[in-house]
């Protein structure tokens, strides 16, 4: 574990979430530890990715979706009335499963956020940088306004989404099973990275992938069925788990 | 059910470590009734059962690595695994002493006896009962069992002091005792070490029932 104080950046509070009359997540109650890394696992359809699309309200967009209890982010409610979602967004970036570049050239992939917020900075260096932090910019940096997104291998694609993220300066980066799509050496250099962006930004992952969550998380929280089982340090949650279920589960008995 | 496969490779492995600890239990038992009844022949065949136990020890050594390398068991199965791989390594070494009290028996070939052996054996009861009883608590996963099992080892402990004290005077008596007297210490402090190795094992007991690590090999008040 790490050294780092632990305070929370995102706090979920009795958080439901209802896809009309389905209810996917039930009274959750979680905090995001800053700059640590929090893997959510959990079977398909535990709600683990409804939940960490609720961070930055990405459920908003699909129909009949309703919430109760609270999100907040440093403390303030992010489905609160008068939340503008883009602006929670901006402090909570969004990894996909299948890396999704624009079909532009490397450079504006990068710099799309930074230009519909408005960025009056200088936009070469911040793309510079979010494609360093990304550990992309040596592959890209003789090609940035030459190659598109889809010139570049699923490795390199995933690590462009994530330098977008963070080009916008976030706070918090949510990967949705980041290296689903990926090879065992791609997904390693994803891993790897993770890791390294804990310094600078608080990352909370969903992954069916429970060596994953085991190699890159500091915190590890298992859902089932909608609730919330387990919440603790990824090595008690590896080595001596409190509920049946989560030792079930991680020892793969599960069903 | 799933991962059939994994779950009969690990309750196998557990039965051969079970199965090495019986094994390792005759040994010290063989040892000790070959001392006493001074019969060289059983003493060498408990000298050359130690290369099995060896054997048998580093293939459950493999077989351990190779499941950790393809199944990434996590949680009580990784702490069965991890325990395996200690317990193997605890009954090797107690192999180790049992086939060193094989082997003086085996130097002091037929020379009578400087005095009746009685504490050496009830060490030698007490350390195979505990072994007994730790490998029964591993299989229940009984962390209860496993610390009175370590308990014990205060028993064999002052058994050991007594023993050391009774060989010391007769050494002062009569210096012709001496060898022999010596030899008598070192069986008595393999029986002394390999209680200690037992109680090792009941801390691996006690790690996967209840997942803490917690010294047992203290002294009981």
């Amino acid at each position: 574990m790490s050294e780092h104080e632990e305070l929370p950046v995102l706090s979920t509070r009795d958080f439901s979430l209802w896809y009309g009359s389905h209810q996917a997540v039930i009274e959750v109650n979680l905090d995001i530890v800053e700059r640590q890394i929090t893997a959510i696992i959990g079977p398909s359809g535990c709600g683990k990715s409804t939940l960490i699309r609720a961070f930055n309200r990405l459920n908003d967009l699909i129909p009949g979706v309703r919430t109760s209890g609270e999100i907040l982010f440093r403390g303030e409610r992010i489905y609160g009335r008068g939340v503008d979602p883009v602006n929670v967004r901006r402090h909570i970036g969004m990894v996909f499963q299948k890396p999704n570049p624009f079909p532009k050239s490397v450079f504006e992939n990068v710099a799309f956020g930074l230009r519909i917020n408005g960025f009056r900075g200088d936009l070469a260096k911040r793309v510079e940088s979010a494609l360093e932090k990304a550990a992309l910019w040596d592959e890209v940096k003789d090609d940035l306004h030459r190659k598109t997104g889809y010139d570049l291998s699923g490795g390199q694609q995933q690590r462009l989404c994530i330098a977008r993220a963070l080009a916008v300066d976030p706070e918090v980066l949510l990967m949705d099973e980041p290296c689903s799509a990926l090879d065992p050496i791609a997904t390693a250099k994803i891993e790897d990275l993770i890791r390294e962006l804990a310094s600078s930004v608080t990352v909370a992952i969903v992954t069916h992938n429970m060596q994953q969550a085991a190699r890159v998380s500091d915190f590890t929280a298992f859902m089932l069925l909608g609730e919330l089982v387990e919440f603790g340090p990824t090595r008690e949650i590896f080595t001596r788990p409190k509920d049946s279920r989560t030792e079930a589960y991680i020892t793969g008995r599960f069903g | 059910m799933v991962r059939e496969a994994f779950e009969r490779e690990l309750r196998a492995l557990e039965g051969e470590v079970v199965a090495l600890g019986k094994a390792v239990g005759e040994a010290v038992r063989g040892a000790v009734c070959a001392l006493r009844a001074r019969d060289v022949d059983r003493a060498e065949r408990v000298d050359r059962a130690d290369d099995d136990i060896n054997r048998r020890r580093f293939s459950l050594e493999e077989r351990c690595l190779a499941l950790l390398a393809t199944q990434q068991p996590m949680a009580s199965d990784l702490r069965v695994l991890t325990a395996i791989l200690h317990i193997a390594t605890d009954l090797e070494r107690m192999g180790d002493h049992a086939a060193g009290v094989a082997r003086l028996v085996i130097r002091m070939g037929d020379e009578p006896l400087i005095k009746p052996l009685v504490d050496i054996p009830r060490m030698a009861d007490l350390v195979v009962a505990m072994l007994e009883e730790a490998l029964d608590a591993f299989v229940r996963r009984d962390a209860a069992a496993a610390r009175r099992a370590a308990a014990w080892d205060d028993e064999v402990d002052a058994l050991h002091d007594q023993v050391h004290r009774e060989l010391f005077l007769l050494m002062i008596q009569d210096p012709r005792t001496v060898t022999q007297a010596t030899y008598l210490m070192w069986a008595s402090h393999g029986l002394e070490r390999t209680a200690d190795l037992v109680t090792n094992v009941c801390e691996r007991v006690v790690f996967v029932a209840q997942g803490v690590l917690e010294d047992l090999n203290q002294p009981h008040g």
